[in-house]
Parts: C-alpha cells; structure tokens; sequence
C-alpha cells in the first residue's frame, strides 16, 4: 500500500513511481583515491537503523533524483530535496 | 424450540420478500436482512461445521467478527467460500451453501474427530506427525489436507471487475457508529473534506440496534437523520459497504468497498469490488468495540451467542433467537439485552450474573448473582444449561442464551503499524496505544462504555483533529442521550467448573484446555501459544479469542494480562478478495505492453512474435509450407548473408545527447574514448559499472557538434537512462549538458545483406556510396523525394554490408513497405530477432548472454577499447583490480562440435578431454548457441579459462541436464568473414 513522497517538483505522489537507490552519504570518490576508499564506496554498505537520506528516482515522474530524509524503522519521511540542486549548494 | 421472526418491529423491509436457498432449501427473508438473520428466522440456527471437531455451529455474533457462520454464497465463477453468513446481506435469489461437512450439515461424518479429541488437542500435528519423516508427503499431508480447509474455492474464473482508486481527505473516519457520526457531523459542518467508511449497508453502526433516544428520537432515526445531513453535505463523501482494513505508512489507509456483493446479477459497467487507498491528512478510529464470549462447557452450542447479538437480531432484524432465551455475563450492560428482548415479549428466565454485586433490573427475569453457566445440552441447538451459584445447581431449559464477557475496543488499526495496546484493569479490556500519528481512537474503541459520552467523544476528537490542520470546527451536539448508567465489568475468564469442552477460537476449535496445555508444555510466551494451538490464527484472526486467550494464559501462568500482552496485530482486518487487490491488473492486462511502431508492419507478414520484457518483438516471419521456425530462421539468415534483409530494431534504447559538456559527460559514461569521435561518425561503445564489470553495449553517434544519438541494448533501455540521471544529477551537476530517452520516437530498420545498399537507394535521396557513407557513417538523409527527413547509420551487427535507418515513429511502417515492395526484385525478405541471433552469433558480436555481469572488456577480447587516456569514467577505478587481471580468466571464444551433427546448449560446462565433471575441473561455460546455415553446424560462443590461447583445442562440453557430453574445437568467436570483407564492401 502505497504512502506519498512530496517530490519537490511534482508534488505529492505514490511511492510506487520511485525507485530507491540508497543512502546519500555514499559519495563517488575522487578517480585518483586510492583503492581502499574505491573498495568501500563500490562494495561496502552500512545499514543504518533511524533517521537516513537516500537517493530516490522519481523514475515515473519528473525522472529527478531526490534526496529522501527518513526514519526506516517507522517510514516517517521529514524531508525531499532535489539531489542535483543539494550538490550545487555545497 | 428454535428461533423465529417476531410479529413486527426492525429495520427490515417487511414487504419486500426476498427469497433464496441454504443447501438446496428453499429460504425466505426480508429487504434489509443479512443471510444469518434470515436463516434464525427461518428457524435455522445451524449454520456450519467447527474446523477440527466439526462441531455444529450457528451464528456467535450478528457482525464482521463471527468465527461459526461461515457459508459459501453463488455459484460457478462467482462462488465464494467462507463468507460470513452475519454480514451477508439477503439479495433475492441468493444460493448459500454450508461447508466443512460430510455428507451433510445435519450429519456429518467428521463428528467423530470429538471422540479423539483427547489424541487431536494442542501440538496435534507436531506430536503426532512427526516420523517416520517419509510419510509426510503421501500419507500426512493429503490427510490432513482433505480434513481441514473450510470452503472450497472454485476454479472457474470471476466473471467480474474490480478496480482501485485514490482518494484524499481532511478528516477519514472509520466507522459509522454514534461515534464516528458525531465526528463526520463535527466535520462535515465545519466544511472539511470527510470520508466516512462504515463495513455495514447503512451509517449507524451500533445505533441501528439500539432502542435508546438519542435528542428526542429512537437512536435508528437519529442515525437516519445524520446520515441524511451528511449526504447532502458536498465535502462528505460516504462509503458504506467499506471496510478500511489497514493503516500504512504515514496516513494511508487501505479500504475495500463492496459495490456490488449485495446484487444477484451485477453492473457488466460496474467494479463488484473496488480497493480504495486513502491518503487522510487526520483520522479517527470509531470502530467500536467487540463483545467477548465467555469461556465455558460447551459455550459453543448453535444458540449461544453474544448478548449484542441477541439484541441486534431482535432489535435490528425482528428475529428472536429462541422462545426462551438466558443472558450469562460478568458485566452490567448485558442487562440491556434481558431488558430489551422482554419488551418484545421474549421470555426471559433467568440473567446468570457471574459478581456478586449484581445490577439492578426492573424486568421480569430472575437475577441469578455469584452463578455460572458449567454446561450446555442439546444436540444441532441449544436446549438447556446447566448453572451453578453459590448453594446450588439447576438446570434451566432454553433455547438461546446470550453470554458477555465485557467489550474489546476493536484496536486493530491503531496497533497494525507496530504500536501495542495498553491493558486497562479498569476497564477489563486492552486499550489503542496513545501514539497518536495522525490516527486517533473514538469512543468505544477507545474505551468508552456510555451512547453519550461516545458522541461527545467523536465530536471533540474530531474538533481536535481538525485543529491540527488549521480548521476551526464547533463539536456537535446531540442534545439529551437516554443511556445505560451502570457499565461495571469483572473479568470472568474461564468457567473452572466446567468439565465439557469449553471453546475460546471457534473456529480453529481451540478450548481453555488447550491453552493449559500449551503453558504446561512451555510454550505459555502469547506468541508461542498462539502457533502452537493455533488460537487466533483463523479467518478471523482472533477477534473474539485473543483476549480470552490472554486472560486464560495470565490466570493459567498466574500473571496479569499486561504482562502476557498481545500478538502483533497485521492488515487485513476482515479478509480482502484476491480480486480486489489484483484490480484491474489481470489476464492482458496484467503488465502493460509496448508495441513497435512496426509492429503492425510485421504482423501483416505473418511475423511470430516473442515477449521481451513488456515489449512484442518479431521472431521469425514463417512462410507458407515452412513447418518448424528453424526452416524460417535459416531462410530468414540466408537471405541477408546472399541479397538482403529488413529486421525491427526499434526496441534498442535511444537517447539523445546535447549540450557544450555533452562530449564531456559521454566520456565519463563510456569506456572508451568518445570525445574525439568526428561528426557524422559512429562507434560502438561500452559503459561499465562502477565495479569495473561490463554494463551496456551499444553505438554512439555524432551528429552534430555538441548533439549525440546513442543506442542501449532493448533490456537495459530504462536502466541506462536511469544510470545517466544519476550521474549527471549526483555526481557531475556541473556539466551543461541535457539528454532524453527518444526510444518511443524513432521507427528503427536495419537492412542487412550484399544488396542492403541497392535497396536503400531506391528510398534514399542523397548518395549513399561507400565513399559518401562508408562504414560508420551516421547523417540526416531525405526519403522518397524529400517527403520525410530521417537518419542513416551504416552499423551492423550481422557482419554483412548493413545500415540503420531511423524514421520519426509515426512514418515507420509506411516507409518500411516502401522497402519491402521496392525491395521485392532484390529478394528482399523480413527478419526477426531470431535469424538477427544467428547472425550476431555467426560474427561473434555479444549481447547480455555474454555482458552477463561477471565480465570485464578484456574478457570480450575488447581491453584494447578501454581508453587509457581518460583520467575518469564509470568503472575505471575498480578495472584494474588485480583479479580482472587473472591470466586464467574466463574470455570469449567461438566453439564447434567436432562432429557436425552433434549438438550442446547454452548452459553447458567446459571440462578438458578426459576430465569428469567438478568444480575444479570447470573451465567455463557456453553463453550462446545456434545451428549456423552458413557453417552447417551447431555453433556456439563461450567464456573459457584462457580461451583465446587455446584455439584449436578439442575439449568436452557436458551438460549436466542433459546428461551429455559433446565434443567440440575453441575456435576463433568470428564465424563468417573474419577479414571484414562484407562489412566494409
């Protein structure tokens, strides 16, 4: 049963039009990075309980990558961001 | 002795007869009954069979909880088992049929699993079905099989719709009792958007069996009255007939709504069923609260039921439940029931009070105080009781006894998303939990006892809510409520004194001794308890026994009910047809379907079409007197090879690319280098994963300066376009650079063969000489004379002299019988993606047999395309680690049987000559195979340890399903023209 994700350029939608990527904190490193770092960013995940961002498509929508802050143990879902614009700030 | 309708008196229709069958007999009721109601008053009270004792039952409530009456209602493809006869409502022409027996309801031949009940109570099945473990399979399981089940579900198909739909609101109120009335009213006044789902016909809930006044009129036209406000209101939308059966995240809830169950012959143009999914920026939970049986022998005689159900039948339905009725209750608001059921002139001899300080009653029944009801007699019915009180036993002759444990706030939806109740000693029952999360419990389902203060309740919650979101709502005033004063309760949980069966889940027919059992055997955990007996576990999950249960294991482990607590409540509340959650999405229209703009070209030359994902594709194009497809393919691959072909390509991704960094941001994505790739020219390319593994194949073209045009495989169409979001958006933002999937815009036609550029210049305006498009090319052409402009790219994937044409979607099957019927003196002929896999295969190019995720470029024999250049791309971090760079490796190469007439399948493992099968022999694997026409053999490519180093090599490829070993030569993976010849001639 579908809740609603508050896309920011289209609003209130079903989540079914998502697709979830996985946390944000996740970041590409530099090409010259040294294997180690490499190794964790392509294999290693942490699975975090509580609050958490993550990359969400909105693959049936307005096709943005969204950043999704929300608690996964109760869903709660307290903020959505557009990734690209989150990136261009910081 | 059995029950009756009463001479008049109930919200039913008495002059809208409406008449079905129960088992054949001929039945008749009323408009506004429910098949239980109809049946008691037919004098029916036997309504099914216990599932392990089969036991005869007969309706325990007048509602959604009821464990007993379970009938199957309609016939063929609308047959549906386990319908609860106390919610059925009567429709003229109605076919019910009992089940669970054998060869009747009356006799049936399961009775005799209650003289082994001494072998068959709690752990039944683990004790008994333990060993020998072989005759699980033939001998337990069919047994147990044909025992158990209830109805039996048919396997004709549902004739009918059903569909899904969205709906939002301010304020959602789940059920229509005083309480949700009074919140729908509050908020409806107050011109917020209310849905109010109640799961009965009617808006009323307990009010409709109700005798008291509610502001100066009988409470069932109090109801009316609301009702009637609320659906002149344009903000309130009401939906009867709808169960909300789960809360998910956040404010969604999950309802059905019944539209069309209560009709004999339904709206063609009508959904039956329909599955709304409410997004409710507030909600409150006035579902009342459920009446508990009491626990004592033989409590679960046709006849007993609760005293709300006595009451409802009698009030609501005109239909006494016996000539002569008794009411066992350890609580003060039982006495109503006595009281009303006097007034319609029911005797009543007796109320069996299980506390010493009784209630007071001014009606004609004697109050028994201190007493309990040991056990019960008769047959398919009730007729007499046994009681005992303090000095005394006596046996009382009756026909229906109404019994009352105290009531359950109905908590399910507020604990389905984890919350737990709460245990109240106060009020004897488990309360919602307080988290509040948008979802808040009214009136009885909050504890509530009293009619007033339940309307209070469900106008202030509602103004409460409201407030929440910023509406300012004034709470409704019902004005004077008659009500009960005296709602004292002590928990009575089990008859000690009862030597007979004494039953707490009906259905699943597990007794207070069974729970005993269970603690004494050391699974006394609520959990534990529940799998083991299977208390709680049937169709209605409970809803009558749980908290029996509870009580019994907090008396049996000498705990409080707080302390065993509750088993974790889920969605669905009442159980959801399959139909209903499937809505729409059956048979063709399961999943949706994608047609090439030439499909409709292919299927007027007979094309056989395959399913790749959600997309048609044509396989094979059979011509007359061609008998299997392999004649067709052959035909299909040696047309191409010797004049030319035409094949549908349009289902490959395409994605165009523009922009200043567009050079930039493909560079990043592909492998190799793309940078520099000249306008109007086209490479292959390749895009790895992040981890270094190939991802995608494909061509991309320059056709302008800073304007690309690139293709996927059809599989990963989605995923590229996908991947390349993600990079631009999250990792390169900075690059001024704008892509879109094109895929659905373009008919796409390869033409393939020696002739392929003959028949394109009979469509081509421009020349189209190998020195103006030689290999590689990709340019804007015109077609026919300057009508259409469309693109042209000379890429195979055949090996032979063969372009690409793109025509805008809507043009593509004109165009492509403009080339069939110029195209005719060449021989021209129609190809599918079958002979398009010979072909590929033939030439030794790869596809996502063999980019199969485990193969780095240099596998494919293409380390030499990976840029060494580029500072950065996909993949290239993890490229060089040093097990990509493993010399024993599996890599590509092409595979001949030694013998031209045998045979191997894609699948098969490669083991040395004289190995036997094993891990360690293993030396790879065939990812394709095909029977060649040009090389007369079945050939195959493959991923072999070392393999371009062993050309020539004669090893075994054994497949294991098979159980066959061929022997077969690595050879070089290009089959058909190894120098290129055709491809650039």
């Amino acid at each position: 049963m579908a809740s609603l994700i508050e896309c920011p350029h289209c609003g209130a939608r079903p989540k079914e039009e998502f697709t979830v990527r996985g946390n944000v904190e996740r970041q590409r490193p530099a090409p010259d990075a040294d294997p180690d770092t490499w190794f964790d960013y392509v294999y290693l995940r942490d699975n975090p309980m509580g609050r958490i961002s993550e990359h969400w498509h909105h693959t049936a929508g307005c096709r943005r990558w969204l950043i999704v802050e929300r608690d996964n143990t109760d869903h709660t879902v307290f903020n959505v961001t557009d990734a690209m614009e989150a990136k261009s700030k910081s | 002795m059995t029950s009756y309708r009463l001479k008049s008196g109930g919200l039913i229709d008495r002059d809208t007869p409406l008449h079905f069958t129960f088992d054949g007999k001929p039945m008749q009721g009323f408009q506004g009954d429910t098949v239980a109601s109809a049946l008691l008053a037919g004098g029916q009270r036997l309504m099914g069979r216990s599932f392990k004792y089969h036991r005869p039952r007969g309706p325990l409530t007048a509602g959604s909880a009821e464990p007993n009456a379970l009938i199957t209602v309609g016939q063929n493809g609308r047959t549906e088992p386990n319908c609860r006869a106390t919610v059925v409502e009567l429709y003229n022409g109605l076919v019910g049929r009992s089940q669970h027996n054998w060869p009747s309801l009356k006799f049936d031949v399961g009775e005799v699993n209650s003289l082994l009940s001494p072998f068959i109570g709690a752990g039944f099945y683990y004790k008994t079905f333990m060993w020998p473990a072989a005759l699980w399979e033939k001998l337990y399981e069919p047994l147990i099989r044909r025992a158990a089940g209830l109805g039996r579900a048919t396997f004709e198909a549902d004739p009918d719709r059903y569909e899904k739909s969205w709906a939002h609101c301010d304020l959602l109120i789940i059920g229509a009792g005083p309480t949700g009335l009074a919140a729908a009213i509050t908020a409806g006044r107050a011109g917020a958007q209310v849905i109010i789902c109640d799961e009965q016909a009617s808006l009323g809930g307990s009010l409709l069996s109700d005798t008291h006044e509610v502001g100066g009129v009988p409470a069932p036209v109090f109801a009316h009255d609301i009702a009637s406000e609320l659906s002149s209101m344009p903000n309130v939308r009401i939906l009867t007939r709808t169960t909300v059966f789960g809360w998910y995240d956040d404010r969604m809830f999950g309802a059905v709504e019944r539209v069309q169950k209560h009709v004999q012959e339904p709206d063609p143009n009508k959904p039956v069923e329909r599955l709304w999914r409410i997004a409710a920026k507030e909600a409150i939970l006035a579902s009342g609260a459920e009446e508990r049986p009491l626990v004592f022998g033989g409590n679960d005689r046709p006849g007993v039921m609760t005293t709300d159900a006595l009451r409802t039948y009698a009030n609501r339905y005109g239909v006494a439940a016996g000539k002569r009725v008794a009411i066992f209750a350890n609580n003060s608001a039982a006495y109503r029931t006595a009281h009303d059921l006097e007034k319609l002139g029911v005797d009543v001899a007796a109320i069996i009070d299980s506390r010493s300080e009784t209630a007071s009653y001014n009606g004609k029944a004697r109050v028994i105080p201190n007493a309990r009801v040991t056990s019960t007699k008769g047959r398919l019915g009730l007729s007499g009781i046994t009681v005992n009180y303090d000095g005394g036993e006596e046996h009382l002759s009756i026909d229906a006894l109404g019994v009352s444990g105290g009531w359950n706030p109905v908590v399910n939806l507020a604990c389905q998303r984890g919350a737990k109740p709460t245990w109240s000693d106060e009020h004897a029952a488990f309360l919602p939990p307080n988290a509040h999360n948008g979802l808040s419990a009214a009136g009885a389902a909050a504890g509530i006892a009293s009619l007033a203060a339940c309307l209070r309740d469900g106008a202030h919650q509602a103004t409460d809510a409201l407030k929440n979101i910023n509406i300012n709502a004034k709470p409704f005033d019902a004005g004077a409520v008659e009500d009960d004063p005296d709602h004292a309760t002590k928990p009575l949980w089990y008859v000690r004194e009862s030597t007979e069966k004494s039953f707490v889940d009906f259905q699943n027919d597990v007794t207070a001794s069974d729970l005993g059992l269970a603690v004494t055997e050391g699974y006394g955990n609520v959990e534990h308890t529940k799998r083991y007996t299977t208390t709680g576990m049937a169709t209605d999950q409970g809803k009558l026994s749980n908290v029996n249960a509870i009580g019994i294991l907090a008396e049996v482990r000498n705990v409080t009910p707080a302390e065993v607590g509750t088993t974790t409540y889920r969605p669905f509340y009442t159980p959801v047809s399959f139909g209903a959650l499937a809505g729409a999405h059956k048979s063709e229209h399961f999943q949706p379907v994608r047609r090439s703009p030439l499909h409709e070209w292919a299927k007027k030359l007979g094309a056989e079409f395959v399913e790749v994902g959600h997309w048609y594709r044509s396989s094979w194009f059979p011509k007359k007197g061609e008998t299997t497809w392999r004649q067709s393919v052959d035909r299909e691959v040696l047309a191409v090879r010797n004049n030319v072909g035409v094949c549908d390509v349009s289902t490959l991704g395409k994605i165009e690319v523009t922009g200043p960094d567009a050079a930039t941001f493909l560079d990043l994505l592909y492998c190799n280098g793309m940078a520099k790739l000249p306008v109007g020219k086209a490479r292959y390319g390749l895009m790895l994963r992040e981890d270094g593994f190939v991802y995608d194949d494909g061509t991309l073209s320059r056709l302008e300066e800073n304007r690309y045009f690139l293709t996927t495989t059809t599989a990963h169409a989605a995923g590229v376009m996908s991947h390349m979001e993600f990079c631009h958006q999250t990792i390169w933002p900075n690059l001024d650079v704008r892509f879109a999937s094109v895929s659905d815009q373009w008919a796409q036609i390869a033409v393939a063969g020696p002739k392929s550029r003959e028949l394109l210049s009979s469509i081509v305006d421009d020349d189209i000489s190998d020195s103006a498009v030689p290999f590689l090319a990709a340019r804007t052409v015109t077609l026919l004379g300057g009508q259409l402009s469309a693109r042209l790219f000379r890429i195979s994937f055949s090996g032979e002299l063969a372009y690409e044409i793109a025509i805008p979607a809507s043009y593509g099957e004109a165009v492509a019988d403009v080339l069939m019927e110029r195209g005719e003196k060449l021989g021209v002929t129609p190809y599918g993606t079958e002979a398009m896999g010979v072909m590929r295969i033939e030439k030794g190019h790869v596809t996502h047999a063999e980019i199969n995720g485990t193969v780095v470029p240099a596998d494919l024999g293409m380390g030499r395309m990976v840029s060494n250049k580029k500072t950065d791309f996909i993949g290239r971090a993890m490229l060089n680690r040093e097990g990509t760079q493993d010399p024993d490796r599996v890599k590509l190469v092409g595979l001949k049987p030694v013998d031209p007439a045998d045979d191997f399948s894609v699948g098969a493992h490669i083991l040395n000559k004289n190995d036997t099968p094993s891990t360690p022999a293993d030396q790879g694997y065939v990812t394709s195979t095909c029977f060649s026409p040009i090389i007369g053999s079945r050939i195959g490519l493959a991923l072999i340890k070392k393999g371009p180093e062993r050309i020539g090599e004669q090893i075994v490829v054994w497949d294991a399903l098979k159980e066959q070993y061929t022997k077969a030569v690595i050879c070089d993976p290009v089959f058909v023209d190894p120098e290129g010849e055709k491809l650039h001639a």
